[in-house]
């Protein structure tokens, strides 16, 4: 290992060290912090423009109950699940179609169907933003939660083949070879064989996309325009403006918009930090 | 039917499989981005007809002192971006040690991460608050007045990039941790049994390993700073006065705002080009990668 470890023995070390990495840990999440701060603030504090301190009364409930009762970041919240969950179903779908077929099958132009997969995962949104937008009005889906759901199905897709694809063709060759000789269909295979082995990709592919299609704020912004629809990052960004001086309101909506994420992180950590390394570093 | 099906199975399987993903695919990525290039050739309001202007847009681009502005704060993007993978590969050495409690405070450096970039702009616009954010405070204590670093042209694309750096460097970290986690044992044993330590082991033994990972890390650093969007419009609006734009969100200003699709379509293609340099690299460095483990 490398640094190397602290000798178990060293206790003093070891103290030592997990202390100052606690204290860079503060400083590193201290906007953070104030942010939560801010929002179990009362409004005078915030009227006094203290932002940094202790907090010297706890309005949590007030703040958060104010954020649900009087403005719209229910509804946004809930149109986020709306768009996410349908999303990440659609990605986990697709792409285990596409990884089984581009891992198991050879094929004329399978190289390049791959690539553009790849490839048009790091397309700049602006470059397809126009069309997209066109093609969802012109579908009558613009300002729906269709337009959003389909477009993250597909955008998300590419990544999501080239993850699962690489987890496929992990898999031992004698695995398909038994399932061939016992007069197994491909969609057999893939079902009763592929599938079950997946569980643990399945997991770390459903918790990085849920990520990114609730992150997403440059979609909501193009694709919707109605707070019927609009999913969370977009509602905060209006209610910031809306709300300005009620510093602990937006706060509280802010920490509530970071909640799903940050939450799925926590419950599904170890999927979360293997799915992202492997994405990236088996490439 | 049956027997047709019975004899094609084994290639229309596959077919089925797979067509769904690349239909989808393939209209709303890949055919919507070539359709953006031919806009680009356009005049168009996005509702009448598109007028063909040839290569006008791209000409009128080359006098535009706002898209000058753009490519420059790109370049300040990338220059900003290009601090994340070593902050990245210092704060993963710092917290590669294996000591109870370790876990929970590792997992809380990759909160940034998982954040989303409203959020993080949120977060920032209270710490750059000229007076009560912490910046403003810190000038404070020594007695100094904060600058208003969102209102200032100067700072403001510095301002953005570093708030989009946060969660950058965190993504690095997580990298360079799992890279960390890859180190041969052996290697090092040898490193150290030669007297190598401290900056030189990792010079010579660590380094030299984490060549794939840091090259993914760089890869995927200057493709970020390329798109930067979401900071801009949620922290400027391109503002003050049109000085913190950058190409992905002078697109969107052109095409939404002014309802000048071509030209905006026009910005678009050119930051493709731009970054498929990049993409290309990376793809070459990734296939060069498969092949050797392969």
């Amino acid at each position: 290992m490398y640094p190397r470890p602290i000798a178990p023995t060293a206790a003093a070390h070891r103290t030592i060290y997990v202390s100052l990495v606690a204290l860079v840990l503060v400083l590193w999440l201290l906007p953070l912090v104030a942010v939560m701060l801010t929002s179990i603030r009362s409004f005078d504090e915030v009227m006094a423009g203290q932002y940094w301190n202790w907090p010297k009364k706890f309005s949590l409930i007030e703040n958060y109950t104010a954020v649900f009762q009087q403005t719209a970041m229910f509804r946004f919240f809930l149109n986020s699940l709306i768009i996410t969950l349908p999303s990440v179903a659609g990605v986990l779908v697709l792409a285990t179609l596409n990884g089984f077929v581009l891992s198991r099958y050879r094929f004329k132009g399978a190289t390049l169907v791959f690539a553009l997969f790849v490839g048009g995962n790091f397309l700049p949104a602006q470059i397809m933003m126009i069309p997209v937008r066109d093609l969802m009005v012109k579908l009558g889906l613009y300002d729906t939660f269709y337009a959003l759901i389909l477009f993250h199905i597909a955008f998300q897709t590419g990544f999501a083949t080239l993850f699962m694809r690489n987890f496929i063709s992990a898999l031992p060759d004698e695995l398909f070879q038994s399932a061939r000789s016992e007069g197994a269909s491909p969609a057999q295979t893939l079902w009763h064989v592929v599938v079950p082995l997946l569980r643990p990709a399945l997991a770390a592919l459903a918790i990085l996309t849920f990520t990114f299609v609730w992150n997403d704020y440059f979609w909501a912004i193009v694709l919707t325009q109605s707070d019927a629809v609009k999913p969370v990052t977009a509602g905060l960004n209006n209610l910031r403006g809306e709300w300005v001086s009620a510093w602990n309101l937006v706060a509280a909506a802010t920490i509530l918009a970071a909640l799903p994420p940050v939450t799925m992180f926590f419950l599904m950590q170890k999927h979360f930090i293997a799915g992202l390394t492997i994405g990236a570093v088996k490439g | 039917m049956s027997s047709f099906w019975r004899r094609h199975r084994s290639w229309l399987t596959p077919v089925l499989f797979i067509l769904p993903g690349i239909v989808l695919f393939g209209t709303v990525i890949i055919a919507a981005s070539l359709q953006t290039v031919w806009v680009s050739f356009h005049d168009w309001d996005g509702i009448g007809p598109k007028l063909w202007v040839g290569l006008g847009n791209y000409v009128e681009l080359l006098d535009d002192p706002q898209f000058h502005v753009s490519l420059k704060n790109n370049l300040i993007w990338l220059a900003v971006f290009l601090l994340a993978p070593p902050l990245g590969l210092a704060l993963a050495l710092m917290l590669n040690q294996q000591i109870r409690g370790m876990r929970v405070l590792k997992s809380l450096f990759f909160i940034p991460l998982v954040l989303a970039s409203v959020t993080v702009g949120v977060v920032f616009g209270w710490v750059y608050d000229p007076t009560f954010g912490i910046l403003a405070l810190i000038f404070q204590a020594f007695g100094a007045k904060a600058p208003a670093l969102l209102s200032d042209e100067h700072l403001v694309t510095f301002a953005a990039a570093f708030a989009a750096l946060w969660p950058q460097v965190a993504f690095c970290m997580v990298l360079f941790l799992a890279g960390l986690n890859n180190l041969s044992d052996d290697l090092i044993g040898a490193g150290r049994v030669d007297g190598a330590r401290g900056w030189r082991m990792l010079r010579h033994v660590v380094l030299p390993q984490l060549t794939q990972v840091g090259f993914i890390a760089i890869a995927v650093t200057v493709i970020g700073a390329l798109r930067s969007f979401d900071m801009v419009a949620v922290m400027t609006s391109g503002g003050p006065f049109g000085s913190s734009t950058v190409l992905a969100y002078q697109m969107f200003q052109q095409s939404i705002f002014s309802y000048r699709f071509g030209y905006g379509a026009a910005i678009a293609t050119v930051l493709v080009v731009i970054m498929a340099i990049f993409i290309v690299w990376y793809l070459r460095g990734l296939i060069k990668a498969e092949e050797r483990s392969a």
